[in-house]
This record gives structure tokens, C-alpha cells and sequence, in this order.
């Protein structure tokens, strides 16, 4: 599950790791009233408006709508020399950016070109910045353990860093039985060459984000850049946090954060009813049980000369119902010119999906062609259902290829 | 001989709720050896299965099948009573993890996870406690692994099975059927199937069961299933390259799968350009390893890579 940066920050912040001040706003007001107490508490004269989207490169994004306007403000106060700062120059600056940001489409290397239209604001202190770093904490799957990354090349994308520079990441992997030890958040330190004061708040800071990685059942928490200012603190800039959909039952708290705005509505839905749904922009929707069964069902598409419409695995343990809801949500999207049903039961029996089917297409009636492929568990059962129900249009299958072949043929 | 599970496998489940009910029942109709279950607070009792065997398993037994298989609280107390050396574990996800942890304590040398949805930290702490320790755990969110007419333990079905030359492996339940299907169609039939599961982290990896096959005089061949995510089969292909002197067969699924979306497996998503198919596919390929373009058309790559290497 993905949260937007302030969430982040918030979680991480409650887990002793240092983030600066700041506050959420939906409109051009609430971002104005941040300005004056973030100002006066920090006596830092400069506040930075932040888009809030579920994507990265917001920095270099630029909205549709002002293509000069990018999705990451500094607002220094033009008077910053003074000893007071200018606070009514900068409400007014603030005003002006959120009248134009709010709303608007913030279009970034991640959003695809359609973009993501920027409902949240976050207003937070300017930082003295005199390093820029890289921390994150992942699972290293080939060995099973967490792993630390860490990075002198802050404000690039690790990958990038990874390609060009590998010798600047270090990597200190985690026993999950100890957590980061000791020697291991030294050695990051030293790695990044943390002096003084910051290598002691840098060394504590690590071995926060190893726990709150854990405590949070996170899939990912990165920190870029991590800044190191110049009074030697050391100060999460920037926070990405990821949290494992399999472990969200035990995290209320987590699952209250959710925006419904940053969601595909049908993967939502899909998501309600148990089903693993992720919409594509193909013809052909696929009603499909398993995840590999799934891919390779939009693999066989794609190789005989069709493109999938989703994927959609309604899983091992679906119920009638569910699989009628599976198949209401893939007739809804008008760009699905056919439907191909592809099952091979196992915990899941053909008569199952055969009464789901036949349940839907009665209820919502059937528009596109429907090639049914059935295999597995009571598939005797499933395709007396289907031809039972004297469904026009629908095809039946010998196997997936020649299902998927049907199919493309049908919707020519 | 086969890998893994045989005739002489005695089984536990654990978790003994409606699925884990529904697949013992289906195990012990093909013949699996089931010889106890663990359900905390339902020890003392039993529990009965019964109905017709199921044609396609074990062979030589009678027409029905009436059970009454006693149930423990703990897997300790299971082991002593039954002699148990597997497990099969159906626990939901929340205590999922645990339950492996509880069937390593008490010396189970195979435990196999079907449990899918297991929190990904819950299974890091239970790889940790089973470093050192003598359990081989498959999966978890995999079908299970069968050798066909002695022993299956999971949730495919048991009548797509034949006994044969081929060594199944997959990271996909569904797949791996569509595999089995067409390697008994053609004739082929299996050794062994094994599902290693489509999480990021789990207990048996590709190149345990390549070792297991390359090592078994009855595997001929192997069918390799994997997916998109993680370097799993970039390790195989590795592995194969080194030391594999049977012939290989591969599909990859998630060629046409969009970056940075989990593609229903908890383990397949492409994150930071790392885990593509086409990757992987090269990796194997560049290993002698035949692909099948389509799943459909996995078992005629196996008798590809079976005549290339004279053995068909």
C-alpha cells in the first residue's frame, strides 16, 4: 500500500526518526496558516510547498495546467538577510503557488502523461542543508533478510547510482533475530562519512529506520535525500513508505491513511471483493484464476495478436458472487471489446466459476464476445453449467492459446 | 525412487479449519499417508473422513476410504504419536508463519505451506528460525508437491497426475497444472511436482529442486515455471549452467506485465527495471535452457529439450 509523503513522515517521526516540521493542506487557506508557526518555530525564514502524490519526481514534475510551475516549491523570503523575517511576503507567495498547485495535474516520470491531479499540499520548514544522502531500507529477496542501503549520491535515484556508481551504495544486511547492529549502523556512518554530532544522530537514525521498517511491515521506506544540515543534524528531507499489503490487518492505523483519490476506482472495488485486478489499456479483458495463470493468460494474448485489458486473478478461494462481481467490473470498462474466462481449478472448481459466469452474464447481459476455457477440479460440472445456459456468443476453448486465438479472431 | 515425498511419507496437517478439512480429504482419498492433525484447543478428539478413493492415486487400495484421524493440540505431541515427517500447513495467514516455526521445533523434516497472504517480516523471522535447523519447508502460497501414486500433499489435483520422467517446478500453482496436464498428455507424465510459491520469501528456492531432480536417477528432464520479480531464475539459470546435466525446459510468465504493479503473487512485480521476463528468459536461454513461447506449449519445449540432448 502506498501513502503520500506527510503520512510517511508522521509514521516515521512517532519512531523517533527526525523529519522537519510541517503541515498537510487541501486548500490555498489551510496552506497559508502553516506558514507563520512553521516560520516562527523553526526561525528558519524559508518554507517548502510540496505536491502530495503516490509518485516520485515531483521536484522535476510540471503541472499540465502551468508547464513553468514544477511540483516542489521554495518559498525563501525575499527579505532573508534580515534579522526578521518577512512573514506576510511569504503567506502571500504561499497563497499564490496553492491557488495554482490545488487541483492542478502534476505530470512526473512516474505518473505517465496523464498525470495526477494534486489534492493535498504539504507546507513544511526549509532546512540548511549541507549534505544531501541516501538511506532505504528493502527486503533483499535472494537471501530473505533486510537490507540497509546507504548512499553518499543523495537526491539521485538509486538505481541510477546503482548502474553508474555501485561502489557508493553500501548494503549492511539485517539478521532479523538482532535488528541493525550496532556495528553495522557505525559502519553506514563512517561509510557516508558522518562527523561530530551527525555520525552519533546518524548512527541512531539508521537504526531507527531498520525498526520502524519492521514495527510498520513496511516493503519499502526510503529517505531521499537525507540531509545532513549545517548544524550537524541529520534530517529525513524527503520519505517514501510502502507498507505490505499482506500484513495491513494488524495495521488499522495504516489502512485509516489510505486516499481513495491516489486509486484506480476498479482495482478499489476489486481489491474489496478479495480479487487481484490491475487495469491495462488492451481490448480483451481476462477473467482468469492464479497469478502466474494470469500473466501468462495476458502473455498468450499479447503473442497471438491481441492486448490484454486487465489482469484479474479471482484467486483460490472466490465464491460465486465474487467471481459475478469480477466479471461486472471488467464489462464495465468500455474498452473491453471481448472476454476471455481462463480456468484451471484447483482449490478453485470449474462449477464455481461456471455459476459465477452464467450469474453475471444473466444479471448484466453479455455485449462482447466470450471464449470459456475450463480445465481442472469438476470441469465435467462447469461446462454442463455453460452449455446448460445457452449463453449466445459464448465460445468454449480447448486451451488457453486456442482460447486466447478465439478471442482475437472475435474481436477483429 | 523419488524426491521429497513418497509411499513412505506420514503427513500432519495443521490447521484443520474448511479448506485445510477439504484438502486433507482430498489427500487422503488419492492415498496420501495423512496420520494426524494439529488444531490448538481441538486435541483429544477426532476427526472423520470418508468417502470414495479417488482412481487416479495411489494404486492397489479399496473403493471408499473411512478415517478417523486424531487431532492434537501441539505438533510435539502429534509427532510422538504418529511418527509424522511432513507437514502440510493450512493456518490462516496471521498465525501462518508460526505454525512453520512450531512444525521445525518439533524435528518435522518437511513442512509445505500452501497459506497464502503470510506478512512478508513474519516470514523473515521464520527463514532465520529455520537457518541450522533440519526442515525444508516448500512455499509458502504454493499448490504443494506430489510425487503421482504415492504421496500428495497440497491442493492440485490429484487426477492430472501421471507417473513419468519429468521433474516439475514452478512458482505458480495454476501453471504448474497446465504443465502436469500436458506432460501426461503427451506422455511424459511427472516424478515429482513441486510448487515453490509465488511469495518474496520462501523456504525452497528453484536451485534446491534442481539439485533434488539432477540427483534423482528416475528425473530425465525438468520443466522450470517462473515469473516475473526478484532473480530466482537468473539464480537457476546459473545453477544450470554449472551443474545441470539433464535437459531443461522453461516458461516465464509477466512478458507483457507492467512495471511496478504486483501482479497478483506477492513476489511478482518488476521494481527499479530489476525482474523482467526478458531477463530471465535470457539468462536460461543462455544456459541451454529451452523456452516455451506459450504455456500452452510447455510440454512439447520439454521433448524439445529431451531430443537435443538424445534422450527422446
Amino acid at each position: 500500500m502506498k501513502i503520500h509523503e506527510y503520512q510517511a513522515k508522521a509514521l516515521l517521526a512517532a519512531r523517533g526518526i527526525a523529519v522537519p516540521q510541517g503541515r498537510v493542506a487541501t486548500s490555498a487557506a489551510e496552506a497559508v496558516e502553516a506558514v507563520r508557526p512553521l516560520i516562527e518555530a523553526t526561525g528558519m525564514p524559508v518554507v517548502v510547498v510540496k505536491s502530495q502524490i503516490h509518485a516520485g519526481g515531483r521536484g522535476k514534475g510540471r503541472f499540465l495546467e502551468h508547464p513553468d510551475l514544477g511540483g516542489v516549491q521554495v518559498v525563501a523570503d525575499a527579505r532573508s538577510g534580515d534579522p526578521e523575517p518577512d512573514v506576510d511576503a511569504a503567506e502571500a507567495r504561499v497563497r499564490a503557488l496553492a491557488e495554482r498547485m490545488l487541483g492542478s495535474t502534476l505530470v512526473t516520470v512516474q505518473t505517465g502523461p496523464e498525470g495526477k491531479v494534486v489534492q493535498r499540499l504539504y507546507v513544511e520548514q526549509g532546512v540548511d542543508i549541507a549534505r544531501e544522502l541516501y538511506v532505504s531500507v528493502v527486503l533483499d529477496r535472494s537471501v530473505g533478510r533486510n537490507v540497509v542501503m546507504a548512499s553518499t549520491e543523495g537526491g539521485t535515484e538509486i538505481e541510477e547510482v546503482a548502474a553508474a556508481t555501485p561502489e557508493r551504495i553500501v548494503r549492511e544486511v539485517v539478521d532479523p533475530a538482532v535488528g541493525l547492529a550496532p556495528f553495522q549502523a557505525r559502519r553506514l556512518a563512517f561509510a557516508l562519512g558522518l562527523q561530530g554530532d551527525a555520525f552519533a544522530r546518524g548512527v541512531a537514525f539508521f537504526t531507527a529506520l531498520e525498526r520502524a521498517f519492521v514495527e510498520l511491515d513496511a516493503d519499502l521506506v526510503e529517505v531521499n535525500p537525507l540531509v545532513v544540515t549545517r548544524g550537524g543534524d541529520v534530517v529525513a528531507l524527503d520519505a517514501k513508505v510502502g507498507i505490505d499489503q499482506n500484513a495491513l490487518f494488524r495495521h488499522p492505523d495504516v489502512v485509516a491513511l489510505r486516499d481513495p483519490n491516489e486509486e484506480e476506482p476498479a482495482e478499489a472495488e476489486a481489491a474489496g471483493y478479495g480479487l487481484s485486478f490491475i487495469k491495462l489499456d488492451g481490448t480483451i479483458g481476462c477473467l482468469v484464476n492464479g497469478a502466474g495463470l494470469a500473466m501468462a493468460t495476458m502473455d498468450v494474448i499479447q503473442h497471438v495478436g491481441g492486448m490484454p485489458a486487465n489482469f484479474l486473478d479471482v484467486g483460490g478461494g472466490a465464491s460465486t458472487e465474487n467471481v459475478t462481481r469480477a466479471f461486472k467490473i471488467i464489462t464495465r470498462d468500455p474498452n473491453v471489446k471481448g472476454i476471455f474466462v481462463n480456468i484451471f481449478g484447483g482449490i478453485m472448481r470449474c462449477d464455481t466459476i461456471a455459476n459465477g459466469v452464467v450469474a453475471a452474464v444473466r444479471d448484466v447481459g453479455l455485449r462482447v464476445p466470450l471464449v470459456v476455457r475450463l480445465e481442472g477440479t469438476n470441469v465435467e460440472l462447469g461446462r454442463e453449467i455453460i452449455d446448460g445456459a445457452g449463453i449466445p456468443g459464448l465460445v468454449a476453448a480447448a486451451d488457453m492459446k486456442d482460447g486466447a486465438r478465439k478471442i482475437v479472431e472475435l474481436t477483429r | 525412487m523419488s524426491r521429497f515425498v513418497d509411499v513412505h511419507t506420514r503427513v500432519l496437517v495443521q490447521g484443520l479449519g474448511k479448506v485445510g478439512q477439504f484438502h486433507t480429504d482430498k489427500a487422503i482419498a488419492y492415498g496420501t499417508n495423512m496420520v494426524g492433525a494439529v488444531h490448538p484447543g481441538r486435541g483429544g478428539s477426532h476427526h472423520r473422513f470418508e468417502g470414495d478413493s479417488d482412481p487416479s492415486g495411489v494404486p492397489g487400495r479399496p473403493g471408499r476410504y473411512a478415517v478417523d484421524l486424531p487431532v492434537f493440540d501441539t505438533v510435539r505431541e502429534a509427532v510422538a504419536a504418529t511418527g509424522a515427517n511432513a507437514s502440510v500447513v493450512y493456518v490462516p495467514p496471521a498465525g501462518a508463519a508460526d505454525a512453520i516455526m512450531e512444525a521445525a521445533d518439533a524435528g518435522i523434516p518437511l513442512v509445505v505451506c500452501i497459506t497464502e497472504g503470510i506478512p512478508v517480516q513474519d516470514m523473515v523471522r521464520a527463514k532465520r528460525y529455520l537457518a541450522g535447523r533440519a526442515t525444508r519447508l516448500i512455499g509458502p502460497n504454493c499448490p504443494g508437491v506430489i510425487t503421482p501414486q504415492q504421496c500428495k500433499i497440497g491442493i492440485m489435483p490429484g487426477y492430472i497426475h501421471r507417473p513419468g520422467r519429468v521433474g516439475v517446478v514452478s512458482r505458480s500453482g495454476t501453471l504448474t497444472y497446465e504443465a502436469v496436464k500436458q506432460l501426461s498428455d503427451v506422455g511424459l507424465g511427472q516424478t515429482t511436482a513441486v510448487g515453490i510459491g509465488g511469495d518474496p520469501v520462501n523456504g525452497t528456492n528453484f536451485v534446491d529442486v534442481l539439485a533434488e531432480f539432477e540427483a534423482d536417477p528416475a528425473t530425465e528432464a525438468v520443466i522450470l515455471i517462473g515469473e516475473i520479480g526478484g532473480t530466482a531464475e537468473e539464480d537457476a539459470a546459473a545453477w544450470i549452467a554449472a551443474h545441470m546435466s539433464k535437459p531443461v525446459a522453461a516458461f516465464i510468465a509477466g512478458s507483457t506485465a507492467p512495471p511496478g504493479k504486483r501482479m497478483g503473487h506477492a513476489g511478482a512485480i518488476i521494481s527499479g527495471g530489476q525482474g523482467t521476463a526478458a531477463e530471465k528468459i535470457g539468462a536460461l536461454e543462455a544456459a541451454g535452457v529451452v523456452i516455451a513461447p506459450t504455456p500452452t506449449d510447455m510440454a512439447s519445449a520439454v521433448q524439445e529439450a529431451m531430443r537435443r540432448a538424445g534422450v527422446l
